[in-house]
């Protein structure tokens, strides 16, 4: 445990070691922003719904982009071998990178709990509504998460990294989406809808919290972490 | 301290480390020595438990590197092929992460840490990008981190690789203090090195061990005959053939005409100090005039030419 918040720590400082933790935040915040209330005006309707709505589309980007140099990095200038001949188990290796990347996420979506400000002074928001929201959006940022860390794990370019984890992300997202659905075989279509990352977000962030759902998100994310293990083990 | 048994490992088709057992007793320095590919990161990797190996078992500070591979860990101290570190960090909060994963007590980790910059003469750089160092820093910044648990065993795959000379003095002597109360193995390809720091060698060529010893055993191993020069000037005819007559040479050769109507020979002896004695005595019997007498032993680097090239062509 304290050997996975050391990894934790070291981590989540290396994100502002640099500049490039804050150009993420700023362009994350300042797009979610202008996004949301280019909508906000044109409706006119004291709601966070459209933010929720293109908050995926937005960590497609973004989620990637916080998790290409997690592995990659680390193989490329060889500290992988410093980390691993290090008394931890690959596990807590892994806990410590996942729980970095989730800590720096929520940080960036609490700071977009201004917009949220900014819409209760305006108006008068459901707040069941915004609860549901965020909840969703930790849950599919975490599974988001999950996906880009362990394709990380498979390359030591942070470019190729990213690029894949955009790929096999979107493609999770929309694999549930009622437009795919019409295009594949009626048999495979709720096992599509099931799997689909996007699916089960649409019920969460309109409020509707099932079980189900969060039980999902929670599969997916052990999942990834567990390919994720058994990719660091395959070194050996 | 470490004990290896018939330890192999594969990737694809190439055999990197190929049966190879070996000992380190405590407080020992033993250094592998072997061409590129030989097999020595491969060796230590597994020793480290970075790798697993195919097949084979090896036991560190007691512990099977297998089935114990966190224990071992604990023990060790490693520094990896051309040092690698964490560049984005400054020196201090690198080794208060090592320390922290190594579970070293926040009351003593100040103390260790300010230990280790000054053992490893990092006072200059302390608040600098672990980036921003020279190769010769970066070098004793890793050697600072093996350190910083104070582990019994310490391995090292070439400490010294892209430094400039005094650099590679200062990180060897370096290397000999920190050895004192350890058990050491380091990899190099550069002979001196391991006559300066070594107690033993371990020649690894092609995955396999070709020879091991002391410096001094591996003379022998490699059919280690000193060579012998003598300058002779002499009217009789029969020099070669009395030189051969005396004890424990066993080969003479005539290798050139000198000025002045001298004769240099070669000949080869195991003992080469007696049998220098032994061929002035006969110069003064015989009336020969000698001008010169050396003897040459076989130095290390010709003793790894010998073994590592004559397994490529065997
Ligand atoms: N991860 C790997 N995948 C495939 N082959 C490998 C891998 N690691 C090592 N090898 C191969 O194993 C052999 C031994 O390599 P190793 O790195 O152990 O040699 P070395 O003695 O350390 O060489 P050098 O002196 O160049 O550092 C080489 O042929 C190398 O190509
Ligand atoms: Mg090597």
């Amino acid at each position: 445990m304290s050997r996975t918040l050391a990894i934790f720590k070291r981590e989540f400082a290396s994100y502002f070691n640099s500049p490039i933790a804050y150009i993420y935040v700023t362009v994350f915040l300042g797009l979610a922003g202008w996004l949301f209330f280019k909508g906000f005006f044109l409706v006119g309707e004291a709601s966070m719904r459209s933010f929720f709505g293109i908050l995926p589309w937005l960590f497609l980007f973004f989620v990637p982009a916080i998790t290409m140099r997690l592995w990659a990095e680390e193989r490329k200038v060889g500290t992988m071998e410093l980390l691993m001949t290090l008394p931890v188990t690959d596990t807590e290796a892994v806990m410590g990178k996942f729980l970095a990347s989730f800590t720096f996420l929520l940080v960036s979506l609490a700071l977009s709990l201004v917009l949220a400000v900014v819409v209760s002074a305006l108006g008068d928001p459901d707040p069941g509504e915004i609860f549901g929201g965020y909840l969703g959006a930790v849950l599919i940022g975490a599974a988001f998460l999950a996906i880009g860390l362990f394709l990380s794990s498979l390359t030591e370019n942070q470019i190729v990294a990213f690029i894949i984890s955009v790929v096999t992300i979107f493609v999770l997202f929309i694999l549930g989406d009622d437009f795919v659905l019409m295009g594949v075989p009626n048999w495979i279509a709720p096992v599509f809808s099931f799997l689909g990352l996007g699916a089960h977000y649409d019920s969460v962030s309109r409020g509707v919290i099932d079980t189900r759902d969060i039980i999902y998100y929670l599969s997916v994310v052990g999942f990834f972490l567990y390919l994720n293990v058994k990719s660091i083990e395959s070194r050996k | 301290m470490i004990s290896v048994k018939s330890l192999t490992k594969t990737f694809g088709r190439t055999v990197a480390v190929n049966n190879i057992s070996f000992e380190v007793s405590k407080g020992e320095v033993l250094g592998f020595l072997g061409p590129n590919g030989a097999g020595k990161t491969t060796t230590m990797r597994m020793l480290t438990c970075y790798l697993i190996p195919d097949s084979g078992t090896a036991t560190v500070a007691g512990c099977d590197i297998v089935e114990d591979s966190l224990e071992v860990r604990k023990h060790v101290g490693y520094l990896p092929e051309n040092a690698p570190l964490y560049l984005d960090m400054d020196v201090v909060s690198y080794l208060e992460f090592v320390a922290d994963v190594r579970g070293i007590p926040s009351s003593e980790k100040a103390g260790r840490i300010r230990r280790m910059v000054e053992t490893c003469g990092l006072e200059s750089v302390v608040g600098r990008y672990v980036g921003e160092l020279s190769k010769g820093f970066k070098q004793r910044v890793g050697l600072a981190q093996t350190l910083i648990h104070d582990p019994e065993i310490l391995i090292l795959d070439e400490p010294t690789t892209g430094l400039d000379p005094s650099q590679i003095i200062e990180i060897r002597q370096l290397i000999k203090e920190i050895g004192k109360e350890r058990t050491v193995i380091l990899s190099t390809h550069i002979l001196p090195e391991v006559e300066a720091t070594c107690s033993r060698v371990l020649i690894i060529n092609e995955g396999e061990i070709a020879a091991s010893g002391t410096p001094e055993e591996l003379h022998s191993v490699a059919g280690g005959e000193d060579s012998i020069y003598v300058a002779i000037k002499a009217d009789d005819e029969g020099v070669p053939e009395k030189l051969s007559r005396i004890s424990g040479v066993t080969a003479v050769k005539k290798v050139g005409d000198l000025d002045d109507g001298y004769i240099r020979f070669l000949l080869k002896s195991k003992d080469g100090a007696r049998v220098g004695e032994e061929v002035f005595r006969a110069a003064v019997e015989n009336g020969w005039t000698i001008n010169e007498l050396h003897r040459e032993t076989l130095s290390l680097e010709d003793i790894f030419l010998k073994l590592t090239t004559k397994e490529k062509s065997a």
